[in-house]
């Protein structure tokens, strides 16, 4: 009995599968149009706004208005900022989700997001003429936390629930060292505050050339890890069946994600919210098929930064708002909407 | 095909299973059988390399099932557990496409052969017409099914089940073992049961294990192990084992328990 004695069997996929492809790759191309759609408003709106024409002439490189100042120096760098932290985040957050098969997973639980505020929030205020040095402090700080709650969730390999609560408890210890200083220290809070609710104000394109290349590998890394995490999904007795190492993929995937979500934390400070919800939207709209909701959750996550950034900088101008606090406004109402509506996939 | 020697099994200091040795022959059904807790499951995961024993080895075709690679093992034999989880929007066609996982390279895509031996694995379990229904909308039996033909997907040798009936309502059951009886008569697919229902363990397997509190207690042909003793040592149940006339092998009837209430 083997396959070659089997006539090519024609494959007639139902018009319904059919549909749901059709349906995903719709979803995919408007999510690649709604981003540059959001791309090119956030490149026009600001304290000072300018016309579509404009912004093509200053991206031509056209002298002749201040546009091009503008829109060169200060806002395209930031809207690159905002798509590639946007994108780490809702990847790193996907991977998560995957790997502790619970929907509440979000970057921070792996103590990235504590620890890298805890060793910023230190350099800030303990030793603020390091200051240069907090992106590399919030890193290195972020790996360590992640190292420490892997360590204790290790018991003759990964259990998620291991991973959850001891990620739980690391957390409530950097947190309350984050919360100790800023008493401590509460008369140097400003800046402080500024770090904690993730601000992507003031970037350049510094910030732009180092994170540009560890987030294409981050994502590249991400995008490889599609079909552990699709596995995983089956639960660990039918992955290992498979002939998937289940630790190793959990710590694979984690690693990554810890990645991904390190160099962000490191570039714009604590941004929540993205890794946590996108990946449900994305679930919501294509299903929980990895290989359409991994690339989507980072095209909306791009797409959500870009658009929380922009409205940041504009809503209450002059004054800068962190974008975190708008995106919560922004997501998660439209995240209820989606909830409420259903699908296939139901949280 | 596999020789398991002296495995000792446990979960931290718990130990479930003791100088447990056990053999699967090629070609052969054998049902694993013994009361709740006497660590039927525990056996069939370690022998699928699950889970690792405490002691003891395990021998896939002459090699330490350990030192193989997984995924060389996976292409050898496939283990079901008692219960799954899919994701709620897998089709049928997708679940048994990752069959084919240990086949290829994680950089390679599906190939025609593939496309083909997860056409087959579908239709070797009659479920053409649900191929696109997602699994959480079939029926208990169905489901099972399914993930049968994932199983089949990886060409294994040997399949080995655990509880495939349990949760089923009888026709299904019946559906499930009568699918998996033929896949070893048609395909030549050893099979390795853990089943609680004696009658169809003796029905459709051609050797008995006996396992209680993690020690071997017999095997042998059904006719010989599905005895009075039998049932009155290990599960402490009074019952009359007659030969049925209609497929002329034993079954049994209980008629109490053993120590009386």
């Amino acid at each position: 009995m083997t396959a070659e004695k089997i006539n090519i069997t024609q494959i007639n996929e139902s018009d319904e599968v059919k549909k749901r492809l059709f349906k995903r790759l719709m979803v995919f191309m408007g999510a690649i149009a709604l981003l540059l759609i959001t791309a090119i408003l956030s490149l026009r709106f600001g304290s000072v706004s300018y016309s579509t024409g404009e912004i093509v002439d200053a991206l031509k490189g056209i002298e002749g208005s201040n546009a091009k100042t503008i829109v060169m120096n200060i806002r395209l760098p930031r809207m690159l900022l905002a798509i590639m932290v946007g994108a780490n985040l809702a990847i790193s957050g996907a991977l998560l989700q995957a790997v502790m098969r619970n929907p509440l997973a979000d970057p921070g639980l792996t103590g990235v997001s504590t620890g890298a505020s805890l060793a910023a929030v230190t350099i800030m205020l303990v030793f603020p003429a390091l200051t240069v040095y907090v992106p590399l402090a919030a890193f290195v700080g972020g790996c360590l936390a992640c190292l420490f709650v892997y360590s204790l969730a290790w018991k003759r390999g990964i259990d998620p629930i291991r991973i959850i609560l001891a990620g739980v408890a690391v957390n409530a210890l950097l947190g309350g060292g984050t919360s100790l200083l800023s008493v401590l220290y509460s008369d140097k809070i400003q800046g402080v505050l500024m770090w904690l609710n993730g601000s992507i104000a003031g970037k350049s394109w510094y910030h732009v050339r180092i994170l540009m290349p560890y987030s294409i590998i981050g994502i590249i890394i991400g995008l490889l890890c599609i079909n552990t995490s699709n596995v995983l999904q089956l639960g660990d007795d039918a992955a290992k069946n498979l002939g998937i190492k289940v630790s190793h993929a959990r710590i694979f995937l984690s690693l990554t994600a810890a990645f991904l979500a390190g160099i962000s934390v490191a570039t714009v400070g604590l941004i929540g919210f993205i890794g946590l919800i996108i990946p449900h939207i994305s679930r919501l709209l294509v299903g929980s098929d990895y290989k359409y909701m991994l690339p989507v959750s980072a095209l909306l996550g791009a797409t959500l930064l870009v658009v929380a950034d922009t409205a940041a900088r504009t809503v209450f101008s002059p004054v800068e708002l962190p974008v975190g606090i708008l995106m919560a406004v922004f997501g998660g109402p439209f995240f209820l909407y989606l909830l409420r509506r259903g699908g296939a996939y139901r949280v | 095909m596999i020789e398991a020697s002296r495995l000792k099994i446990g979960y931290d200091n718990k130990i479930v299973v003791e100088d447990f040795d056990f053999e699967i022959k090629a070609g052969e059904i054998i049902a694993l059988i013994g009361p709740n807790g006497s660590g039927k499951s525990t056996v069939l995961k370690v022998v699928s390399r699950l889970m690792k024993a405490m002691a003891g080895v395990v021998h896939l075709d002459g090699n330490d099932i350990h030192r193989l690679s997984t995924k060389e093992v996976a292409k050898k034999l496939s283990m079901l557990s008692q219960q799954q989880i899919t994701p709620p929007d897998f089709t049928v066609r997708e679940l048994v496409a990752y069959g084919r996982l240990p086949h290829r390279q994680w950089y390679e895509t599906k190939s025609q052969e593939d496309e083909e031996i997860i056409e087959w694995a579908i239709g070797q379990t009659r479920l053409e017409k649900l191929a696109d229904r997602y699994i959480n909308n079939l029926s208990g039996g169905e489901r099972q099914r399914a993930w049968i033909a994932m199983a089949l997907a990886q060409r294994p040798k040997i399949l080995l089940l655990d509880e495939p009936t349990t949760y089923l309502d009888i026709c299904h059951q019946l559906e499930v073992m009568e699918l998996v009886s033929r896949l070893n008569k048609e395909l030549g697919i050893t099979v390795v049961m853990v089943l609680h229902d004696l009658n169809q363990a003796v029905r459709y397997s051609h050797r008995l294990v006996v396992i209680k509190e993690g020690r071997f207690v017999a095997e042998g042909t059904p006719e010989a192990v599905l005895t009075k003793d039998m049932l009155r040592q290990v599960y402490n149940v009074e019952a009359e084992v007659t030969i049925d006339k209609n497929i002329g092998k034993p079954v049994f009837m209980p008629l109490g328990l053993a120590y009386g209430t």
